[in-house]
């Protein structure tokens, strides 16, 4: 018998049951048991108990979109550290993506996934399959298979698919799976090569850009196969304001599309390449931790997407956490790999805009969880709640709480963050998974851990 | 063609170190985004040093006796490679030219430990030329020995960009106010986009002519973020022309036809040519220039490029004095370290 965990003097805030409350949660055997006035909850004599007056306590936090990039490219992330590294930034269920080396496209690799993840992994990780075989946006993968194995989505994350044809198929096919297509949303004809927004930006570079049309094409051309099949469509990483108002209409009009965005696109645009604030730099950077796929855009892009979160169009807010080497970024600009390593200063970040007023800390913590959990379903458990009886994934943060960024100290391999330096308002104190207590901040104290 | 000669020319040995020297903040040239007017002027001056040393019979100085200075080429130039080079030796400088396609740079090095090698030989000055835009600025980052950027990308290409400043200034007698029309592939053209710091930085006018698949995205965006004053952009090339004070169409990358930025090059030559008729809407005197290597017929009529008011050649000759002045005011003198 596991001893009781009582969370004492919180500040509940759960969007699935409109809570927002000071409150003591009860935890029994993993689950949670009770929710009740402070003080009235009684107390085992063994139970442990955290004290978190001043924090905030919310349901764990779902990503949609992660790279975890095992098997295959163990040297930029593993099971074992990406979840650790989802821990520290109160993250308690991770979505996978399929690009890994051999990709999930087969039962037996997502099997893997799933064993690993089982041994290794400190958090719950779901895994997206592979839409066609070895991501070739050729032939379909066999989704059913896929589907009875476990998946939540389909995608050829990475790579677009090309061919109009292929997604037409696949949404046919695998519509009564009633699962999302997830697509990565760029024409790569367009795109031609791009390393960066195009913009003046990328005129002052000398950088070959991406026009925000390459991905706004392939949001057009999916809500169309999507209004035509009737399949779920989940639109990855929007970064333009084009593609909102899309969404925006193609939800008006009833079709079964959701939409996530990233921290990242949420918080810095293409100026960031130039130079971090955080540095004192005489010459412009050319900063590839600034280098992410879709590109960081501008503030007219950052106001519509924040506009987009608030008013629903977009449901969710992903990490698109894509751990590299330093080997990767290391290098010339045009060379480096695209990513960021998101995971550990997600909450941080997005802190950062409740602090500015931009957005209101209810709003930001149901899309990190009831929304994405809405989009996940409740194949594997009820998620993204802290309903008596569901499994207690539980996040607690301090809103407040000031820290610098060390990508050095990151537990994920990726140390290519964008944000080294910056000072965030807001962080992850405890995360608790089924129970247990996976992380807590160096400053919390608790007794038998 | 008239020269205006340089007032009184101080032979180099009596100039050093020159008594505005300390107003040289620059222990890298990476573009000239970051020069000042006075920066310019101070380069140009000792540029006109460098020229009579040029005009000596023997053109050696031992300025730069005991420096070492290599030139690291990732792209394949011939000109701005030989330019360089001859600079640093009639300095008296030690020189190395690396290839990078010959070197261990093609077994995989990466940029960043090839030029810690480099500075592990004892490199002072390294010479960087690289298909990437951005390069010299991460080798800047991460090592101390001074770079000069000898072009990246489509990004900027310094000493280009001066020497068309310099060449200017010998035969117009100043830059201020100006009307500079750049002509063509401004897009990919780093000779354009440092010519448009440098040119505006000194006062003069500049307009670009060039069809809208040869201009960069979000060119006036980029001049109003930047503050960069005096940039006009004009595609009909009689209009851009009329009253020129100096032409300078750019060399036209034949691929750029083939990838399909442009129909034919039958048509570019009928829309984009200098040719003499154009030519003469310029005013009497402009100069006609270019950074090299001609196409002609394409981007020139023969007529033009090798006529009357032609200074291309010239250009090629004040590039070793510009690139000898830039060595000395790196690794001469005084120590720049930032």
């Amino acid at each position: 018998m596991r001893p009781d965990l009582l969370i004492k003097n919180a500040l509940i805030i759960d969007p699935s049951q409109k809570t927002d409350r000071v409150a003591d949660v009860m935890i029994s055997q993993g689950k949670i048991t009770r929710i009740g006035e402070k003080g009235t909850v009684p107390v085992q004599k063994d139970s442990i108990i955290i004290d978190v007056a001043g924090f905030v306590v919310c349901p764990g936090f779902i990503d949609l979109h992660c790279h975890l990039r095992e098997p295959g490219f163990e040297d930029k992330e593993t099971i074992a550290t990406g979840t650790r590294a989802a821990a520290a930034g109160g993250f308690t269920t991770l979505c996978c993506m399929p690009n890994t080396n051999p990709p999930l496209d087969t039962r037996a690799t997502i099997d893997y996934v799933k064993q690993k993840a089982e041994a290794d992994g400190s958090v719950h990780v779901l895994n997206i399959g592979c839409l066609t075989k070895g991501r070739q946006g050729k032939e379909l993968t066999e989704m059913y298979e896929l589907a009875d194995a476990g998946v939540i989505g389909f995608s050829d994350d990475g790579d677009s698919v090309a061919s109009s044809r292929v997604m037409h198929l696949a949404m046919e096919y695998g519509r009564i799976l009633h699962l999302p297509i997830i697509d990565h949303f760029e024409d790569n004809d367009l795109a031609n090569g791009g390393v960066m927004n195009e913009g003046w930006v990328a005129t002052r570079l000398g950088l070959k850009g991406i026009p925000a049309a390459a991905e706004e094409i392939v949001v057009a051309r999916d809500i169309a196969l999507a209004k035509l099949t009737g399949a779920r469509l989940h639109i990855a990483h929007v970064s333009t304001e084009g593609s909102v108002e899309l969404i925006s209409n193609a939800k008006e009009k009833g079709i079964a599309i959701t939409a996530e965005v990233s921290p990242h696109h949420l918080t810095l645009n293409e100026e960031r390449i130039m130079g971090s604030p955080a540095r004192k730099n005489k010459y412009l950077t050319y900063d590839t931790n600034a280098k992410v796929n879709p590109p960081l855009r501008t503030k007219k892009d950052i106001a519509a997407l924040i506009q987009g979160l608030k008013d629903g169009t977009i449901d969710a807010i992903a990490t698109d956490h894509a751990p590299h080497t330093s080997v990767d970024k290391l290098c010339e600009f045009g060379l480096a790999a695209f990513g960021i390593s998101g995971l550990e200063t997600a909450l941080g970040c997005l802190m950062n805009l409740v602090h500015e007023g931009q957005l209101d800390l209810i709003t930001l913590i149901s899309k990190l969880t009831c929304e994405p959990a809405g989009i996940i379903g409740t194949k594997h458990g009820e998620l993204g709640t802290l309903k008596p009886g569901c499994q207690a994934d539980i996040t607690i943060f301090d809103p407040n709480k000031e820290w610098v960024v060390d990508s050095q100290n990151f537990v994920s391999k990726g140390k290519n963050t964008p944000f080294d330096g910056y000072q965030l308002k807001g962080k992850v104190m405890v995360t608790i998974v089924s129970g247990n207590v996976i992380y807590h901040d160096t400053s919390i104290k608790i007794e038998g851990y | 063609m008239k020269t205006i000669e340089p007032k009184s020319v101080t032979p180099i040995a009596e100039t050093f170190p020159p008594p505005s020297i300390s107003s040289w903040n620059h222990h890298h040239v990476l573009d000239l985004d970051d020069f000042t007017r006075e920066e310019i002027e101070l380069t140009l001056e000792i540029t006109d040093a460098m020229s009579e040393i040029l005009t000596r019979e023997v053109k050696k100085v031992p300025t730069l006796r005991g420096k070492t200075i290599i030139n690291l080429f990732y792209e394949p130039s011939t000109r701005t490679r030989s330019s360089f080079d001859l600079a640093a030796k009639n300095l008296s400088a030690d020189t190395i030219s690396l290839d990078a396609s010959r070197s261990s740079i093609a077994k995989g090095e990466s940029l960043i430990d090839s030029l810690r090698t480099l500075r592990a030989l004892g490199a002072d000055v390294v010479v960087m030329r690289h298909s990437q835009s951005g390069a010299p600025y991460l080798a800047a980052q991460h090592v101390n020995t001074s770079i000069i950027n000898a072009g990246d990308g489509w990004h900027a290409h310094p000493s280009q960009a001066l020497l068309d400043l310099y060449t200017i200034r010998r035969h117009l007698g100043k830059l201020a106010d100006l009307k500079v029309v750049l002509i063509g592939d401004i897009k990919h053209s780093r000779v354009a986009h440092s010519n448009i710091w440098g040119m505006t930085t000194m006062g003069a006018k500049v307009t670009l002519c060039a069809p809208q698949t040869l201009l960069p995205y979000g060119l006036a965006d980029f001049t109003n973020q930047c503050h960069i004053p005096n940039i006009s952009i004009e595609p009909r090339i009689e209009v851009a022309i009329k009253e020129a004070d100096v032409v300078m169409p750019l060399r036209l990358q034949l691929e750029r036809q083939q990838s399909g930025l442009l129909p034919t090059l039958r048509e570019y030559i009928h829309l984009y040519q200098l040719n003499e008729k154009r030519l003469s809407l310029a005013k009497p005197n402009a100069l006609v220039m270019h950074p090299g290597p001609v196409n002609e017929g394409i981007e020139i009529s023969l007529e033009v490029a090798h006529g009357a008011q032609s200074v291309i050649e010239e250009q090629v000759t004040n590039g070793i004095a510009i690139r000898m002045a830039l060595f000395y005011l790196v690794a001469g003198g005084k120590s720049n370290e930032t």
